[in-house]
């Protein structure tokens, strides 16, 4: 194996080696600091406790090497595609390689921290590091042994050579490497040499899987530990008065009732005794603070829209001028819902604590964030906190927020018992952190045939767009360029979800753009196309996107969908986006079956750098499309009296298989660094929908979701 | 509180619970079988999924007290080493991402291959629609159960 690049590894005081008893050796790195290059490395390494390593990489006698990741896997496929990086540079046979999962073991995983949906792009050069300078070390073991220079020596699939013929295996010079002093240099992969990054690599996880091994938190369970159901305000905006338990101590496994804050617990046997009693449960409420409602919300957003009260994220030349010189301006208002995540999995989680210790198990992606708010809330030492992390049964933004972690610690606090936490269906999605309820106004000034002016307002609840976001297309592409802000601060609870924000503003976003072509009388997909040439050679280094990768996928996904090409009762919808350093365009092709539109394809064209692994990336491509579907079609969620109205799935409406079109992923060949797939293939899918009904049915849809702002009962077959 | 007698997986296992009490929560809590998933709870997702005498049925809405007579299969038991065609396919086209809800549509599936061994795509797709996967790797699940089908045939 050549090596060509070479990368200097400022932080080699975060792997340290040591010999195994058992034979083999053990490299220990954080994963956490490796991820954040900006991190400072401790002075000196004897200030770092082993135990400050939250991942290894061991090589035993035999040369099998083994991964212990301690990745939150909520379904990204990170776990598998993470040790994949290490794998490469180490030059192991990816066969030879296991991955296992670190979190429930307590003894070595005492610190664990989450990646994020930025696992990828900032683990790409931290983690090829490390598994270069293990392969680093190895080399410098073989070359002592042999007596030679170690840039003589070679490596391939865990196999050192020298010039002279000599092999020896990686398990042959572990003893010896585990003594040695970690190198400050290594050299990493020319691209065109790798053998394992951009292979087709299946889940690590699969046959846990389809063996129904107890993988997920839900699955945790410990000797003694009991189920708490816990009973919250039904409505935001309330509080608890009182409550009598009396019946629900009468029913079989129920050992304890108790109030804690705003919410009374029930602890039982068995998860259903304590559901069931949770259910038996009387308790009077009473309001706290105001009682809110969707339809109140819609108008005091869209007064939001039309008022004087916007935070102004960013301003190019002078909207203003622009649209007083104006031919024409076209303006249009998109609206959506509040969203719930609806994980497959509902939120739970275990607690014991102790006099001595905290110890907290769980599905949670922000372990180090939660440690910190249980300490406080305990009144206890970070130090006397742990926590393990679990598969989680998907994620999509809910579990950032460890609310659940926190009741469980608490309820367990008071009991002085082990217990699990386990959310039904409705209290999961009636005590959610949603995405919140949004609307936008987008207006443009045309002159002279063309765009000079594009004014984008945002009116959200409680919290508006982030930063990077105004510096999206089409900043950068049209001289007189505005976005303001403006949010509702409501008692409803919110949070991220899966592509914060670009999962409705693409929708808003790219449906006015054909809106505007339509107006403009120009093709649709070169309206896009002419905007971005102005983006070439732009110097703001505000800008987010890069003109030249956008216009590569929308040309792909012109030419992969046929875009264009007449096709006797298909009708096709255009959409193209930026968001998590990823460029995306996608072409959904829809029929009319009974005059009802039915989504038949969706072409996605992805520009996400090196495609780690094309498996698992095509999967996330799909479902990221699909799910975007399914919400913009379908999700609806809405409140009265501050009281969330569809908390199961009888009544709140989930994508299901007869629903779905094929998605066909396509990447362009890149040897740019990877970036995010989790999220991208998501936001642009809604507008390619309802671009392409309107070509079908003349139909504009502004509002999510569609289902409910059609004529026809159903419109995806 | 009552026993009941059950027969799962070809074992005979005994319960001491509520008569009102739901298969899936005696399979998780009591037996430790937790590859059938708790989901909604009303029979509206599909992550229960189990075989009631051979029949895909959703163990969140079966009654312990009714469920003694039937020979009761979960995805523990649907093989005893992953080896069913559904579990191989499932493998092979690399469907799960989070994973969470595939125990339940793998016993749909097999139910359902039972019955209709050779399913056009369009009875595959309606078969599983009982079963929701909320990270919608449908496309792959579609896939798997023709693969399955193939496997079987």
């Amino acid at each position: 194996m050549k090596t060509i690049t070479t990368a200097s590894v400022s932080r080699r005081s975060f792997i340290r080696t040591s010999a195994l008893a058992g034979g083999g050796i053990l490299f220990g790195f954080n994963l956490f600091q490796a991820c954040k290059p900006e991190v400072a490395p401790p002075v000196s390494i004897a200030d770092i406790d082993f135990n400050d390593f939250n991942a290894f990489i061991k090589i035993a006698d035999n040369g099998m090497v083994t991964i212990f990741s301690p990745n939150p896997e909520i379904g990204q496929g990170v776990k598998t595609s993470m040790p994949m990086l290490i794998a490469e540079e180490l030059d192991v046979a990816w066969k030879n390689v296991r991955v296992a999962q670190g979190a429930l073991d307590t003894k070595n995983f005492t610190r664990q921290v989450a990646g994020g949906s930025q696992s990828i792009r900032l683990g790409w050069e931290p983690l090829r590091q490390t598994g270069a300078t293990a392969r680093q070390m190895l080399i410098n073991a073989a070359a002592i042994k042999w007596g030679v220079d170690p840039t003589s020596c070679t490596t391939n699939m865990g196999v050192i050579s020298n010039s002279n013929g000599d092999t020896l295996g990686y398990g042959e010079v572990v003893k010896e490497a585990a003594v040695l002093q970690v190198p400050e240099k290594v050299n990493l992969k020319d691209p065109k040499d790798f053998t394992i990054i951009g292979q087709d690599v299946p889940n690590v996880d699969i046959d846990p899987i389809i063996s129904g091994k107890p993988i997920f938190g839900m699955d945790y369970k410990e000797e003694g530990m009991l189920y708490a159901s816990v009973l919250r305000p039904p409505a935001f905006g309330e509080k608890l008065e009182e409550f009598d338990a009396t019946q629900a101590k009468t029913i079989n496994g129920v050992i304890d009732v108790f109030k804690f804050g705003d919410k009374i617990a029930v602890l039982a046997t068995n998860t259903w005794s304590a559901m069931k009693a949770k259910k038996s449960l009387k308790a009077s409420w009473v309001e706290d603070t105001k009682l809110e409602s969707t339809k109140d919300h819609d108008k005091i957003l869209l007064d939001l829209l039309h008022g004087n009260t916007f935070t102004t994220m960013r301003a190019d030349g002078n909207v203003k001028k622009a649209f007083a010189a104006a031919d024409q301006v076209v303006e249009r208002v998109y609206e959506s819902p509040f969203l719930p995540h609806n994980c497959m999995e509902p939120m739970n989680f275990f607690a014991d604590v102790t006099d001595t210790k905290v110890r907290l198990v769980g599905p949670i992606q922000t372990p180090a964030g939660t440690a910190k708010r249980v300490a406080k809330l305990l009144d206890r030492n970070l130090e006397e906190i742990s926590i393990d992390m679990t598969r989680m049964g998907g994620g999509f933004g809910r579990r950032l927020y460890g609310d659940f972690a926190l009741e469980a610690a608490e309820i367990s606090s008071i009991a002085k018992k082990p217990i699990k936490v386990v959310f039904s269906r409705e209290d999961d999605m009636a005590s959610g952190t949603y995405r919140p309820a949004i609307k936008y106004k987008i207006s443009a000034a045309i002159k002279d045939g063309k765009l000079t002016g594009y004014h984008l307002k945002e009116a959200a609840i409680n919290s508006n767009m982030y930063g990077l976001i105004p510096n999206f297309f089409p900043a950068g592409a049209i001289e007189n360029y505005q976005v303001d802000v403006a949010k509702y601060d409501s008692n409803i609870s919110i949070g991220a979800w899966r592509a914060p924000y670009t999962n409705f503003l693409a929708f808003a976003e790219q449906s006015f753009f054909d809106e505007l072509a339509e107006v403009m009388k120009v093709d649709n997909v070169k309206l896009r196309l002419d905007l971005l040439q102005n983006v070439k050679g732009n110097t703001d280094e505000s800008i987010q996107y890069s003109a030249e990768r956008m216009e590569k996928v929308i040309k792909t996904a012109v030419d992969k969908s046929g875009w264009g090409v007449k096709k006797e009762g298909v009708y096709q919808g255009f959409s193209s986006y930026y968001c998590h350093n990823t460029h995306v365009a996608e072409v959904a092709d829809i029929v009319l079956e009974n005059d009802i539109p039915v989504v038949k394809k969706v072409t996605c064209v992805v520009d996400c750098g090196i495609v780690v692994n094309p498996l698992g990336a095509i999967n996330q491509i799909q479902g990221g499309v699909l799910d975007g579907i399914g919400h913009a079609m379908y999700g609806d969620f809405s409140f009265k009296n501050g009281k969330p109205q569809d908390i199961n799935f009888d009544t709140y409406r989930l994508i299901r298989m007869n629903e779905t079109p094929v998605v066909e992923a396509h990447f362009i060949e890149s040897d740019l660094a990877p970036t995010g797939l989790g999220e991208p293939a998501l936001p642009p899918v809604g507008a390619a929908i309802a671009n392409a009904i309107k070509a079908a049915k003349g139909i504009r849809l502004t509002k999510q979701p569609f289902i409910k702002n059609m004529d026809t009962k159903s419109v995806l077959g | 509180m009552p026993v009941y007698n059950l027969k799962v997986n070809g074992q005979s296992l005994s319960v001491e619970a509520d008569e009102d009490t739901p298969l899936l929560w005696v399979l998780r809590d009591h037996f430790d079988l937790v590859g059938t998933k708790f989901g909604c709870g009303i029979g509206q997702c599909g992550a229960c999924t189990i075989h009631a005498d051979g029949v895909a049925t959703r163990s969140c809405l079966l009654k312990v007290s009714v469920a003694t007579e039937m020979a009761i299969t979960t995805i523990e038991g649907l093989s005893p080493d992953a080896s069913h065609p559904v579990q191989q396919a499932w493998k092979e086209i690399d469907v799960p991402q989070c994973g969470y809800c595939q125990a339940g549509q793998m016993m749909t599936a097999a139910a359902f291959l039972k019955e209709n061994p050779n399913p056009t795509r369009s009875d595959i797709r309606d078969a599983m629609h009982g079963n929701i996967c909320r990270c919608a790797s449908y496309n792959r699940i579609e896939k798997a159960v023709a693969l399955a089908a193939n496997k079987l045939s």
